[in-house]
């Protein structure tokens, strides 16, 4: 589904990452591990199109074609869907239409009729059902005076709703107590499926308690330094960044 | 004639979609202002001795002042003999009596700005009292809104059916003195709304006037008298548009508000007169002098406004808060871009005990264009407790585009408090790429984003003004990123 080939990319002209290659096939679950600083967030911000991360080298297919040729709104409708390290607030603008406005471009786009405010809000509900969330959010403004937690939960909403084909999630549990870090593990779960891949950006090893990577990549100084599967983010648990880094150096 | 407007592309491409003109026989006054064309103006409207008094004085004080430089608009010098002070659908003399004898080139006009003018039309609950150039040339719903003793006609028959009213209040609130444009309208002013709430009464419906210019070089003067009596409460909507033409034109509109005890008046207005091409050509000319009055104990004026047209804005929607209690309030979002020039803003004038001010102003600036913020909050000496709140937040979309804040603060009274808050802001990257990973396209984000940004504001509109507001506002600023 993506491949990421010799991925170079520069921000404010400073190179950050250096020739990152990755494989994500449909149905897999991806960790993407690494310091504060290594070139995490650059990669998922330039998968999404964010135009400050210039690539300078390298390319990028999603389901064959070159990703890198189109805007963010693009890449969307395609169903790449990032979940923000930071979300940000939108004062003024009520999150159910905020929501409705973005599943309404995105089956527009994708040949797909558009729904009506009922059907919106039985989407909705049902989706809240099945991720087995509550429905507070909806009246407030997007993510202003949201908590932590509930603007991470409601990233995982908007993905739910959005029914991405890859689910790219910028540390969605940084900063979370085990209550919330819980209710995102699970809404993620229950969106794994067969033809859905996910990338699961996390500076800790404690969310892959909860799910399963089929693959855990280690990144450092904007290079994957290590390939494994779930033991290997066990092991960097036990031992620590420097471990592996260490382990480069040397 | 469908084929008036030149550019129908520029109007796909998200140009002014008003702009189109009206081919009617018009009668109009040769350019050019002097005693003798006030006493024709007069005489064609058949006005009593006093009223031609009143117009002659304003005229003679207008002589003898000069035109305001203090905003920060700058625009050609105006040349008030190249104007023709009246203009009239020449179908008037035998003033039409129902929608019949109304020309169906006016009615077509009519029907592309969508406003509800037959019948039908009728059932969105809406009376309209449409102003074409100087004549109003309907006023519907005239029936049910007599059965309930509510007054809503134009001014001129009001001058005729109502004089002690006119009397009464005319210039009570504006007078000719007030400032040069007041002077000019008062001296030429054409016709205007009527509006009169009797006591305890509920105007039944939103009461609403749509000013359109249309004959080329006409200044056009309205004159605007609402009055609402002891306990009463009307909700009035006030809209305009003008035909695309290369030459600016002059509106120096003069409204007068007066709230009794009890009484309530919400005024809104959404302004979409053309503003000009992208070069500054063109475009109106909008002076406008507005101004309530609480006169009773507990009495409350509004103003809401959404202003995204015309090439200049001088507007100042002030309250007058004499009454005890009383309230006034001024919700305003202003969009400048083009070369398009807003300075407007309110004035408070706090006379009475206990009363209340709230400011919200939401200006948003694009491309070249320049908005000011100009508010003048005043307590007298007499305002015991008297508040205010004002907030007044600036939009920046791009760099090249100006935003300014000029507010004036007079505290009489050590009791009396003033709250003054002001932001300024751009459209942020990151609200951007947020929006546009979900989808959205990067004109639809912008739209969202500004809607949500002047939401206080829309939330004082009418529903389905409202609705038009946004509308407008996204076709206002279609194309401003990018
Ligand atoms: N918008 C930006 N402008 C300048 N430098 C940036 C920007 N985004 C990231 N960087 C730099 O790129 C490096 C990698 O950052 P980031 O991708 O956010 O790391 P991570 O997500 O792994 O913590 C850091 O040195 C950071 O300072
Ligand atoms: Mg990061």
């Amino acid at each position: 589904m993506l491949t990421v080939k010799n991925l170079h990319v520069s921000v404010a002209g400073k190179p950050i990452l250096h020739g990152i290659n990755l494989d994500v096939k449909a149905g897999e679950v991806h960790a993407l591990m690494g310091p504060n600083g290594s070139g995490k967030s650059t990669l998922a911000n330039t998968l999404a199109g964010h135009e400050d991360y210039l690539v300078t080298d390298g390319e990028v297919l999603f389901e064959g074609e070159n990703l890198l040729a189109y805007s963010p709104e693009e890449r969307a409708q395609k169903g790449i869907f990032l979940a923000f390290q930071y979300p940000v607030e939108i004062p003024g603008v009520n999150n159910m239409y905020f929501l409705k406005m973005a599943v309404n471009a995105i089956r527009k786009a994708q040949g797909k009729e558009e729904l009506d405010a009922l059907d919106f809000m039985k989407h909705i509900k049902a989706t809240l059902t099945k991720l087995d969330m509550e429905d507070s959010l909806q009246k407030r403004d997007v993510n202003v005076g949201f908590s932590g937690g509930e603007k991470k939960r409601s990233e995982i909403l908007q993905m739910a709703l959005l029914e991405p084909k890859l689910g790219i999630l910028d540390e969605t549990d940084s900063g979370l107590d085990i209550d919330a870090l819980r209710a995102v593990a699970t809404g993620v779960n229950k969106l794994r499926n067969a033809e859905r891949a996910m990338i699961i950006v996390t500076h800790y090893q404690r969310l892959l308690d909860y799910i399963e990577p089929d693959f855990v990549h280690v990144i450092s100084n904007g290079k994957i330094i290590r390939t494994g599967n779930k033991t290997l983010a066990l092991e960097l648990e036990e031992k620590g960044y420097g471990w592996i880094t260490g382990e480069e150096a040397a | 004639m469908n084929s008036a407007n030149p550019s129908v592309e520029t109007l796909v491409e998200g140009g002014y979609t008003e702009g189109f003109i009206t081919e009617i026989e018009t009668e109009t006054l040769p350019p050019g202002l002097d005693e003798d064309v006030v006493r024709r103006i007069s005489a064609i409207k058949q006005e009593p001795e006093y009223l031609l008094e009143k117009r002659l004085k304003a005229y003679r004080h207008w002589l003898t002042m000069e035109e305001p430089t203090w905003a920060t608009v700058r625009h050609p010098q105006i040349d008030y003999q190249a104007i023709s002070y009246f203009s009239a659908p020449k179908s008037r003399k035998d003033s039409p009596q129902s929608l019949d004898e109304i020309d169906p080139e006016i009615l077509e006009t009519y029907n592309k700005l969508g406003i509800p003018l037959e019948e039908q039309k009728q059932l969105a609950g809406v009376a309209v009292d449409a102003v074409f150039d100087s004549v109003s040339v309907a006023t519907t719903f005239k029936k049910e809104l007599a059965e309930a003793g509510v007054i809503f006609c134009s001014i001129s028959e009001a001058i005729q059916q109502h004089p002690e009213l006119i009397k009464q209040y005319l210039g009570s609130v504006v007078p000719h003195t007030d400032n040069f444009f007041a002077a000019l309208n008062t001296a030429v002013f054409t016709d205007g709304t009527f509006v009169y709430v009797p006591e305890g009464v509920r105007c039944p419906m939103e009461l609403s006037t749509y000013f359109r210019i249309n004959a080329a070089n006409t200044g056009q003067f309205e004159r605007t008298l609402i009055i609402a009596d002891k306990g009463s409460y009307v909700s009035y909507l006030e809209g305009c548009t003008a035909p695309m033409r290369d030459e600016n034109q002059l509106h120096a509109a003069v409204v007068e508000l007066i709230a009794l005890e009890d009484a309530q008046i919400k005024y809104s207005t959404v302004q979409n007169w053309y503003p000009g091409d992208a070069e500054g050509r063109g475009g109106i000319y909008n002076f406008v002098t507005k101004r309530g009055l609480c006169k009773g104990d507990r009495s409350r004026i509004s103003w809401t406004q959404v202003e995204t047209g015309s090439a200049i804005t001088w507007k100042y929607p002030s309250c007058i808060l004499r009454g005890d209690d009383s309230i006034g309030e001024f919700y305003s979002v202003a969009v400048t871009r083009g070369h398009q020039q807003a300075d407007t803003g309110t004035k408070m004038l706090h006379v009475g005990r206990n009363t209340r001010s709230t400011i919200v102003s939401k200006g948003i600036s694009a491309d070249f264009g320049s908005n000011a913020y100009r508010g003048r909050v005043r307590m007298n000496r007499g305002a015991e407790n008297a508040r205010n709140h004002t907030q007044c937040d600036s939009l920046l979309i791009g760099d090249r585009c100006a935003a300014h804040t000029f507010p004036y603060i007079e505290v009489l009274n050590p009791t009396a408090k003033i709250e003054h808050e002001a932001t300024t802001s751009k459209i942020d990257a990151d609200q951007l790429f947020y929006c546009r990973q979900r989808g959205l396209s990067e004109e639809n984000a912008v739209s969202m984003i500004v809607n949500g940004f002047c939401k206080e504001v829309f939330n004082e509109l009418p529903m389905e003004f409202a609705v038009e507001a946004r509308k407008l506002l996204q076709i206002s600023l279609e194309g401003a990123v990018g």
